[in-house]
C-alpha cells in the first residue's frame, strides 16, 4: 500500500442497467467483497489502471431509482456519493444510465449532479437503441448536463476505452465533471424552505459549499418524515422538515411533488435537443415473451418448469460432483493419513482439518450451480416476473416475492438457499427468509429419516395401496414445510414485524446474459463463501472434533487395544478374526465416545430429551449431527459398537435400533420415539454450516443465536406433544 | 375519471392524482409517474394480484390494491 490514497470511484445507476456487466468489465476478478458499515448490504470492490491517474479504487453503489431514502439501506446511495460518515467521499462518480430508458434515468443523474461531486455519464446499451426505437446525440446529452457522456455496450465492450480514458481525464481534472446544479429551484418559497433546512444540517455532513448543502437539503425535503427509518439523521432536522412540510401544505403547497416535477420538467423540456423517439409501430419481443412468461396459465407452468429445473439441478446434477468433492477428501486423507505416524497428530490432521475443509467444500457444488441460474434469472430480467407471479401468495405469509427461491432451494441445502436471499434489498425481507428457510426439508435429513423409518415402521400400505414408509416421508416434507409457512407468518407479524412497503417493480425487458459477467459474480459468492462462512465452519468442526475425541479413556483403550493384540496373535488369520478384531475396534470407540465430552454432554443433556422419549445415545447423535445433519447416522454407528463406516441402509444398524432396550428391558426405540425424533430433526437447526453462514450473512451472532434458540425449542415443544401425546393415546 | 386498475389491459390513460401513503406517491413520481404523464396499462396478473403498467417507456408493477388510489382519464379511441 502506498501512502498517498488511491482515487475512488463511486458507480452508481439506476437498477437494471447493467452496471454490475459494467463493473464486472472493468474490474475482473480483482473485485472484493466487502460490507456496508451497520446493513447488511453487500460492497463490492475492485481496482482498476487508467494511463494517467494510476490504479483507482471502483466500489460499486446498490442500484437505486433515486437518491431519495427511507430505510438504512436505502441511505447507502446518498452517503457514497456525498461521502457521509463513516463512508468516505469519492473522487468521482462513475454513472451507468441505460440509453434505452433515458428520462427516467435522468432523474438520478441529476440528483448525483446536484451534490457537486465529479461524474462521468456512461450511457450503456447503446447497441440496443435502434432495438428500442430512440436516437441520442451523446454530445447534445453532454452539452445539456455538462459532464462528459460516454456511449458504451458494458455487454459487447465498446466505448470501454472511450470510458476509461474520461474517467481518466475527469481524474486528472475534476472541474470538467462538475458543472453546478442543472435544475435550479424557481419559486422563492421552495427556496426558502431550502434555506430553513440547510441551516438545521448537521456539521459533519460537510456543509461549507453551497451546492452541496443545497443537494443535501433536497434530499432532506424528500426523504424525512415521521416514518423514516434512517440512523444518523438528527431529531432537530427531522423536525424542521415536518414543520416546514406542515407550513408548505397549509399554503396549499406540496413539496415532494414541487422537487421532483421541477426536475423532470427540466428533463422533458431538454429531452427534444438530445432525443429523439422513432416511429416504432412493432412489437418488441419482451413484449412477445410476457405474452407467454406472464400468462395466467402457461406464464405459471413455465415457472414451475424452471424452478423444477433448479431444483432437480441442487439434487441431481451438484451430486456427482458432491461425491467427487468427497472421495477426494477420503483419498487425500488416507495419502496423509499414511505419511504421519499413528496418534494424536495423525487424527488431528485427518479427522478435523481435513475433514473440516471437506464439509466447507462439499457445499460448492450447490452454491455454483444455485448462483448461477439466479444469475441467469437476474440477468435476463426474469427474477422480476418471478416476484409479479408469486406476490400474491407470497405476501399471504409475510413475504417477499423474491423469496420463493431461496425457499424453494432449501429443500436442496439452507446454506446456498441463505446466501441466496441477497436477491432481496430489504433487510427485513431478507432476515425474515433467513429464519425460515432452514425449517425446509434439506437432503441431509432423509438419511436419518431413511434410517429411522425403515427401521421402525415395516413396509404395509394403509388403504390397501398407499405404501406407509412413503407416505411418512411425504408426511414429513409437507409438515416441515408447513411449519416453514406458518413461522414465516408468525415472525413476520412479531420478531420481524415490518411496514408492508408498496410493491413498485421495474419489469425490465429481456436481455441476453452476460456469461463472463455471471461467471465473476458467482466466483465471488464462492470465494466469499470459503473465506468468510469457512473458516467459521472449520472452526465449527475441530470443535466437534475435540468434543467427541476428548478426554481419552488411556486405560480402556489401552485394555481394548490388548485385547485386539491378544487375538490377532493367538487365533490364525482368517475372516473369522478380522471380524473379532473389528468388533473389538468398534467396542473400543464406542466406549471412548462414551467417556468423551460429547457421551458427558449426551448423560447431561438426558433429562431434558427423556420427556421425548429419547436416551442420552440419541443425545450424542443430536450433538454429532450438528456437524451435518447425516453425520447423525453414522454417529449412532459409532455409539451403537459398530463403527462409523454405516449408512442409512446398513441392515445391522436398523437391527441394532429395533434391538436397542433400556435398563428396564422396554425398547428405545418405538416408532412414537421414531416420530418424535424425526419432529425434532425437522425443526431444529442444529446445523452448524447454516449457522455460520447467517452469521456472515447478517454480521454477528444475535440472527444465529435467535434461529438456533427459537428452532430448538419449538422442535422440542413439537417433538414433546408428539411423543406424550401418543403416551397418552397408548400408542407407546 | 376512474381508477387505474379499473381500465382494460391495453388501455391508455392519462394520470390525474396520485393517492395513498407519502412515501408510496413520492417514489411514483420519482420514477417519472407524475400528474399529467400517460400511462399504458398492460397487464394484469391475476394470481399474482399486481398490474403491469408503461411509463416512459418503462415498465413498471403496482398491486391492485394501491393501483386504486390513481385516478386517471382514460384516453379515448
Amino acid at each position: 500500500m502506498s501512502a498517498v490514497p488511491i482515487p475512488r470511484i463511486a458507480l452508481a445507476g439506476n437498477p437494471n442497467t447493467g452496471k454490475t456487466t459494467l463493473f464486472n468489465r472493468l474490474t475482473g476478478l480483482s473485485a472484493k467483497v466487502g460490507n456496508y458499515p451497520g446493513v447488511t448490504v453487500e460492497r463490492e470492490s475492485g481496482t482498476l489502471a487508467l494511463a494517467r491517474t494510476g490504479e483507482v479504487e471502483l466500489s460499486d453503489v446498490p442500484g437505486t431509482y433515486s437518491l431519495t431514502a427511507r430505510s438504512a439501506e436505502e441511505q447507502i446511495a446518498i452517503s457514497a456519493i456525498c461521502g457521509l460518515h463513516p463512508l468516505e467521499r469519492p473522487d468521482l462518480v462513475l454513472l451507468v444510465v441505460d440509453a434505452t430508458q433515458l428520462t427516467r434515468n435522468l432523474y438520478l443523474a441529476l440528483q448525483v449532479i446536484e451534490t457537486d461531486v465529479p461524474v462521468v455519464i456512461a450511457l450503456n446499451m447503446w447497441d440496443m437503441l435502434a432495438g428500442a426505437g430512440v436516437e441520442i446525440d451523446a454530445a447534445a446529452l453532454a452539452r445539456e448536463l455538462g459532464v462528459p457522456v460516454v456511449p458504451i455496450s458494458a455487454q459487447s465492450g465498446q466505448g470501454i476505452d472511450e470510458l476509461r480514458n474520461a474517467l481518466d481525464r475527469a481524474l486528472a481534472e475534476p472541474a470538467t465533471a462538475r458543472p453546478g446544479p442543472r435544475w435550479v429551484p424557481s419559486s422563492r418559497e421552495l427556496r426558502a424552505d431550502i434555506d430553513a433546512v440547510s441551516a438545521a444540517l448537521p456539521k459533519e455532513w460537510g456543509v461549507e459549499e453551497t451546492q452541496r448543502r443545497d443537494a443535501l437539503a433536497l434530499w432532506a425535503l424528500l426523504s424525512l418524515d415521521e416514518g423514516d427509518e434512517l440512523p444518523q439523521v438528527p431529531q432537530s432536522l427531522r423536525d424542521v422538515v415536518l414543520a416546514r412540510r406542515r407550513a408548505a401544505l397549509a399554503a396549499g403547497r406540496e413539496l415532494d411533488s414541487e422537487i421532483i416535477r421541477g426536475r423532470y420538467e427540466w428533463i422533458d423540456a431538454r429531452a427534444p435537443r438530445f432525443l429523439r423517439q422513432l416511429p416504432s409501430a412493432k412489437k418488441s419481443i419482451t413484449d412477445r415473451v410476457d405474452r407467454l412468461l406472464l400468462h395466467p396459465v402457461l406464464g405459471f407452468a413455465v415457472f414451475l418448469l424452471a424452478m423444477g429445473l433448479v431444483f432437480e439441478s441442487l439434487f441431481s446434477w451438484a451430486d456427482p460432483a458432491i461425491g467427487g468433492i468427497e472421495s477426494a477428501v477420503g483419498w487425500f486423507k488416507e495419502l496423509v493419513l499414511a505419511l504421519l505416524p499413528q496418534g494424536l497428530v495423525a487424527e488431528f490432521v485427518g479427522d478435523a482439518l481435513i475433514e473440516g475443509v471437506g464439509s466447507v467444500i462439499v457445499f460448492l457444488p450447490q452454491i455454483l450451480l444455485l448462483f448461477l441460474f439466479i444469475g441467469v434469472m437476474e440477468d435476463s430480467g426474469y427474477m422480476a416476473r418471478v416476484a409479479f407471479l408469486m406476490d400474491r401468495l407470497m405476501k399471504a405469509i409475510g413475504l417477499h416475492g423474491r423469496a420463493f427461491v431461496p425457499m424453494m432451494s432449501g429443500f436442496a441445502c439452507a446454506v446456498p438457499a441463505i446466501l441466496a436471499t441477497r436477491t432481496m434489498e430489504r433487510q427485513r425481507d431478507r432476515m425474515l427468509t433467513m429464519m425460515v428457510v432452514p425449517l425446509m426439508t434439506c437432503s441431509a435429513r432423509l438419511p436419518v429419516y431413511s434410517l429411522l423409518i425403515a427401521a421402525l415402521f415395516p413396509p404395509s400400505e394403509v388403504l390397501g395401496f398407499v405404501p406407509v414408509q412413503g407416505l411418512l416421508m411425504v408426511a414429513m416434507y409437507v409438515f416441515s414445510t408447513l411449519i416453514a409457512l406458518a413461522a414465516a407468518a408468525v415472525l413476520g407479524r412479531t420478531v420481524l414485524k415490518g411496514k408492508s412497503v408498496p410493491l413498485l417493480l421495474e419489469m425490465p425487458p429481456y436481455r441476453m446474459p452476460d456469461w463472463k459477467s455471471v461467471g465473476a459474480s458467482v466466483w465471488r459468492k464462492c470465494r466469499v463463501f470459503l473465506t468468510e462462512a469457512g473458516t467459521v465452519i472449520l472452526g465449527c468442526t475441530v470443535v466437534m472434533w475435540a468434543l467427541l475425541s476428548f478426554p481419552r479413556d488411556t486405560q480402556t483403550q489401552a485394555e481394548f487395544d490388548a485385547r485386539i493384540e491378544r487375538v490377532e496373535s493367538e487365533q490364525a488369520e482368517g475372516p473369522a478374526r478380522d471380524e473379532l478384531v473389528a468388533a473389538l475396534r468398534n467396542e473400543g470407540a464406542a466406549r471412548a465416545l462414551e467417556h468423551s465430552f460429547g457421551g458427558r454432554i449426551g448423560k447431561a443433556v438426558e433429562p431434558a430429551i427423556e420427556p421425548l422419549g429419547f436416551d442420552w445415545k440419541i443425545g450424542i447423535g443430536l450433538l454429532g449431527a450438528f456437524a451435518a445433519r447425516e453425520v447423525f447416522v453414522s454417529t449412532m454407528g459409532v455409539v451403537y459398537g459398530m463403527g462409523g463406516e454405516v449408512d442409512e441402509e446398513t441392515v445391522g444398524l436398523r437391527s441394532r435400533i429395533q434391538q436397542e432396550s433400556r435398563s428396564d428391558g422396554r425398547p428405545v426405540y418405538t416408532p412414537l420415539v421414531g416420530l418424535a425424533l424425526m419432529v425434532f430433526f425437522a425443526i431444529a437447526c442444529q446445523c452448524m454450516s447454516t449457522l455460520a453462514v447467517v452469521k456472515r450473512e447478517t454480521q454477528g451472532w444475535r440472527w444465529p443465536t435467535f434461529l438456533f434458540v427459537y428452532t430448538g425449542a419449538l422442535a422440542w415443544l413439537l417433538a414433546f406433544a408428539v411423543y406424550q401425546g401418543g403416551m397418552a393415546l397408548g400408542l407407546g | 375519471m376512474t381508477s387505474l386498475d379499473l381500465l382494460q389491459p391495453g388501455a391508455r390513460a392519462r394520470l390525474v392524482s396520485i393517492g395513498g401513503e407519502r412515501a408510496f406517491r413520492c417514489r411514483l413520481m420519482e420514477l417519472g409517474l407524475l400528474p399529467g404523464t400517460a400511462v399504458r396499462l398492460v397487464r394484469k396478473a391475476d394470481l399474482g394480484g399486481v398490474l403491469e403498467l408503461e411509463v416512459r417507456g418503462c415498465r413498471l408493477t403496482v398491486r391492485h390494491g394501491e393501483a386504486r388510489a390513481l385516478e386517471v382519464v382514460p384516453f379515448e379511441g
